[in-house]
């Protein structure tokens, strides 16, 4: 048998199965994402968009089926692949005690490699230069989630996972992060997001998954 | 990753909440303060009580502030993306738990001495009894620590917290407290000195495994 050529960035999972309690958020679904192919999950409120997302990015569990990054199990690959993702929750991780200049360097601490970007010019491209040392806490909610997309500006690592990455930015925001989701997809990176809006990401392939389908 | 940054990052959060890191040393100062108040001035009856005082108010002291270690991290998702990150989570925690110890445990033992006077413990003894909380307030730290990572995830935890750990923690109180009592009457006090030195050994080296643990578990639903 001839093993089949994975592409070097690729996640691909096979036969998924997610329960929770005794509701099945998803059936043996099986998908792949590629280098400069972004995956939209779509579903109503509830559907497991999250919970998903959580799997994938290995902070949940299945309950079967099969996770690869780069044609390895998840299980072998653990530090690797925490390694090569950036995760942006629906609590975004900024803490509101810091500024988000101090925040970004907290961030920057955990990483295994040093940030390519300094701090500054990063909040410099998500606007916060004016607010770069003021607490988190007297930002506005859209402004916190500017400081949280600063994080994915720190280092390049190849797969994104954004769940409800919209949420509360304004229009600038949106367009920023469209902006920075089409140069991650130009360097050959690849991202999972869950979203009730489409996200304009043309000349790049968005593939769609809606959940809630399977009872 | 950077050990000192993420040091400085949680002393920096330590220092802007610093009205909250008061509580526990009211208390320890409040919970001696009252027992000469309520039992009698007698110094010979306050010298025999005062290690044992002394240990309990600390241990119900450090307890105040443990189910705050990972709270607000979890709420704010912070955890989450500590979790994600490549640096080895028993590490990160590990020097989580040590910052966390620097702000509550150690301001408890700088404040002992004074404690250990209130209650008319001999001046010769005051060394040991400081060694004697130095070895285990970490201890007690790690402990809280391991119930608070196993917690995070609860609705109300208040109560559960303290039932998981106060038994782990009798061992501790029970040597620590005759390291101090021994040292007052002037025994020799090595053995449960030693005593504490190796849970010390053990608490540092096997709870940060317990504590990863318990986060990646409170996180998984």
């Amino acid at each position: 048998m001839i093993a089949p050529i994975t592409p070097p960035n690729a996640l691909s999972v096979s036969n998924l199965d997610i329960w929770r309690g005794e509701r099945c958020l998803c059936q043996s679904i099986s998908f792949a994402v590629i280098s400069g192919e972004a995956l939209h999950l779509l579903g109503a409120n509830g559907a497991g968009k999250t919970t998903l997302i959580r799997v994938l990015a290995g902070l949940g569990r299945a309950d079967g089926g099969e996770l690869c990054w780069r044609g390895q199990p998840l299980r072998e690959s653990g530090a690797e692949y925490r390694a090569s993702l950036a995760y942006l929750g629906h609590s975004s991780g900024v803490k509101l005690g810091l500024t988000p200049r101090e925040n970004l360097t907290a961030a920057g601490a955990l990483l295994a490699v040093p940030s390519a970007t300094d701090a500054t010019a990063a909040l410099a491209r998500v606007g916060l230069t004016q607010q770069a040392d003021l607490p988190c806490s007297t930002l506005s909610m859209g402004q916190r989630r500017r400081a949280a997309l600063a994080r994915l500006l720190l280092v390049r690592v190849p797969v994104w996972f954004l769940d409800e990455p919209l949420t509360s930015l304004d229009r600038s925001g949106v367009g920023l992060l469209t902006g920075m989701l089409k140069e991650h997809l130009t360097v050959g990176g690849l991202a999972v997001f869950a979203s009730h809006q489409p996200l304009d990401l043309e000349p790049f392939p968005v593939k769609t998954l809606l959940l809630g389908e399977v009872v | 990753m950077k050990p000192a940054a993420l040091i400085q990052r949680d002393l920096l959060l330590a220092y802007r909440r610093r009205s909250e890191l008061a509580t526990p040393l009211i208390f320890f100062v409040m919970v001696t303060g009252l027992f000469p108040l309520a039992l009698s001035p007698e110094p010979a009856l306050l010298r025999t009580l005062a290690p044992g005082v002394v240990w309990v108010a600390a241990l119900l002291a450090g307890l105040i502030g443990q189910e705050s270690l990972f709270k607000s991290d979890y709420e704010d998702g912070s955890l989450e993306q500590l979790l994600l990150s490549p640096a080895p989570l028993e590490f990160v925690v590990l020097l989580r738990v040590f910052t966390h110890w620097l702000v509550t445990g150690l301001p408890l033992v700088i404040l002992s001495p004074l404690m250990g006077l209130l209650l008319n413990y001999p001046a010769a003894a005051m060394g040991t009894l400081v060694v004697s909380l130095l070895l285990g307030t970490p201890i007690l730290s790690f402990l809280g620590a391991v119930g608070a990572a196993l917690t995070v995830g609860l609705r109300r935890s208040g109560m559960l917290l303290p039932i998981l750990i106060l038994p782990l923690a009798v061992p501790v109180l029970i040597f620590g407290a005759s390291t101090a009592a021994r040292a007052a009457s002037g025994e020799p006090t090595a053995a449960p000195l030693y005593f504490l030195g190796a849970m010390l050994v053990l608490a540092v080296t096997l709870a940060p495994y317990a504590i990863a643990g318990g986060l990646r578990v409170s996180l998984e639903s």
